[in-house]
């Protein structure tokens, strides 16, 4: 243990850093993408399904090929990691969204508009805070997979601790295997801790 | 007319006609109830005031402003919104809840902090409940914030859905209460839709009774009582109510024996109890030349008098109780019964005394509302008894029987 640190200390401390970062910018696009996307949807009266079903294809693309086809599209390196995470955590956000901002009660809807809030004000004021802790959820759910996912990253080039995971299969080498999938863990269960938290601090206190 | 409503009709793109042909004239201080069956387009049409639903056809005008032409923003924050099921944000406090549309208009900080205590000292609510959560209060607690909050920003209108439909009979009586005090002393004009009749009536200066999208009946709640349009008006306010509001829509006159005996107070002793052995009556009224009621003459009074040539005037009893001929029966009833008298005379608007209500027509009256009269009766009591009885009290009974 302590020769595995001595040895590749510092190695496990920046392919962490690519893990996070490749992680963090699938995620963010994630819920930049998905949660107006969600909230869109809940606002068409058709289409909602269409999109969500398309969604949960997209998310049965094996990892593997999703990142090979991102080859001949982005190239080698980050970008194509980034691009296939942020397709596999559309999902979860987005199917969240629909049934947080669905679920907010058409009464708490109606009385917001017929005493004169606009449309950005009703989102702002009523809807969204009553959809957020549903909202939380999905994003919770998707910065897990994400964080999981993005080892294999490390097949296109990516970086991430997916190397000492590979490196270890190639060379026979459980140290490493070891070395690169316990943070990977450690890392999926403290991001997940810390939404949480998130999750929480945004769930009006009455509906905790 | 602050709210004028000409022509209005709902159609829906698959052809439903939810209203048709609507028309209303709303002045200021009015309590508007709107009853009908569901599917009757009461909600239909009391959302089209704030602009929820557009109409199809028809104009709707506030001071004589058209309400199309408005910033339908603008225009709900003006008008007090309560719908059924209350309707608060349940992640707001109820301090955020009422401060909602002032702090949609802009109101400043301190000023909605102080319009907050004075709405919640308004619902009769603890000012600690500011701070608590709709989900800690009861159903009928939050909606007195409900009904509060529509006048927070006071609001001239207040439109009410169904408001009170949930809940249990004691919590909607007091809201009740609550909403007709709004009304009767803030001046508070209220368009109110419900499906219970009792409700309506109670509270409404006027009831719109509507079916299949038109309007079947636009009257006071006395007259929809006294003149049901038709058959199922009838049927809506039900045979057992009609019965049991009879005493609340008869008024005093239609219950009185007309011609009381009397006698003007010049007269003497002598004359007195000859009238009283020649009419069978202990109880003379007494008025003056030109019938203004001025008391009574008991046979128990005249029995002390030694001296046959004492004028009536002198021993006139002058504290009588007496009732206005247009008053109604309901709330004359407990007052006669209150005071315990035999019986008690009826006066016109400048004191003339016009008859006498006996305590056998209240028995008539009182027997129909728990018995049920067969037939809107007009007249309970038998006028044929008027001359017998009249002003008299048998205290037997006899005669004052058929």
């Amino acid at each position: 243990m302590m020769h595995f640190l001595a040895t590749y200390g510092t190695q496990l401390i920046s392919k962490t850093g690519q893990h996070l970062y490749i992680s963090a910018a699938a995620l963010a696009l994630g819920v930049i993408v998905a949660v107006p996307l969600g909230i869109l949807l809940t606002r068409m009266k058709h289409g909602a399904n269409f999109v969500i079903t398309l969604a949960g294809v997209l998310q049965t693309i094996p990892a593997m090929a999703l990142l090979a086809i991102m080859i001949p599209i982005f190239g080698i390196g980050s970008t194509p990691a980034i691009v296939a995470l942020f397709i596999y955590s559309l999902l979860p956000i987005l199917r969240n969204t629909y049934l947080g901002m669905q679920g907010v009660s058409p009464t708490v809807r109606d009385a917001a508009k017929g005493m004169g809030m606009t449309w950005w004000q009703m989102m702002i004021q009523a809807e969204i805070p009553l959809a957020a802790p549903v909202i939380m959820a999905g994003i919770r759910l998707s910065a897990t997979y994400v964080i999981a996912w993005a080892t294999l990253a490390s097949y296109i080039g990516a970086g991430g601790l997916g190397d000492f995971i590979f490196n270890g299969l190639n060379l026979y080498r459980s140290d490493l295997i070891l070395g690169g999938s316990i943070p990977v863990i450690l890392l999926a269960l403290i991001v997940d801790y810390l939404l949480g938290k998130v999750e929480t601090a945004v769930t009006p206190r009455q509906l905790r | 007319m602050l709210l004028s409503m000409e022509h209005l009709r709902k159609e829906y793109p698959n052809g439903k006609v939810a209203v048709d042909d609507f028309n209303l004239q709303v002045g200021r201080g009015e309590f508007i109830a709107f009853i009908g069956t569901s599917g009757s387009g009461k909600t239909t049409t009391m959302r089209m005031i704030n602009r929820m639903l557009k109409q199809t056809s028809g104009t709707i005008k506030i001071n004589d402003k058209d309400i199309s032409k408005m910033d339908p923003v603008k225009l709900r924050r003006s008008i007090g919104y309560v719908i059924q099921n209350i309707g608060l944000m349940p992640h707001m406090t109820i301090q955020e809840n009422i401060e909602m549309v002032p702090k949609l208009l802009g109101w400043s900080k301190e000023k909605r902090a102080e319009q907050a205590h004075k709405m919640i000292e308004l619902a009769q609510l603890p000012d600690e409940m500011l701070k608590r959560y709709p989900g800690e209060l009861s159903g009928g607690q939050q909606q007195r914030i409900g009904v509060v909050r529509a006048l927070a920003a006071d609001q001239e209108i207040i439109l009410m859905d169904e408001p009170f439909g949930a809940l249990d009979p004691i919590t909607r009586e007091s809201l009740q209460d609550l909403v007709k005090h709004l009304q009767e002393d803030l001046g508070k004009t209220f368009i109110f839709v419900t499906h219970d009749m009792d409700e309506a009536l109670h509270l409404a200066t006027k009831v719109v009774i509507m079916s299949q999208g038109k309007q079947v009946q636009v009257d006071t709640p006395e007259n929809i009582l006294r003149h049901p349009a038709n058959e199922f008006v009838t049927n809506l306010i039900g045979e057992e109510r009609l019965i049991r509001a009879q005493p609340n829509i008869l008024s005093v006159s239609q219950i009185m024996l007309k011609n009381p005996v009397s006698i003007t107070p010049d007269k003497t002793v002598d004359d007195a109890i000859d009238l009283m052995h020649d009419r069978r009556v202990d109880t003379l009224l007494v008025t003056d030349d030109d019938g203004t009621l001025q008391g009574y003459v008991d046979l128990e009074d005249i029995n002390r008098i030694t001296d046959a040539h004492t004028t009536v005037s002198d021993f006139t009893n002058r504290q009588v109780f007496f009732v206005k001929a247009d008053s109604l029966i309901g709330d004359t009833v407990d007052r006669i019964l209150k005071q315990g008298v035999k019986n008690v005379p009826v006066v016109d608007q400048d004191k003339h005394l016009v008859g006498i209500v006996t305590r056998t027509a209240l028995v008539d009256i009182v027997y129909d509302a728990l018995r049920g009269a067969p037939e809107a009766d007009e007249t309970p009591a038998s006028p044929i008894n008027a001359d017998i009885h009249a002003a008299a009290t048998h205290d037997e009974g006899g005669d004052s029987q058929q």
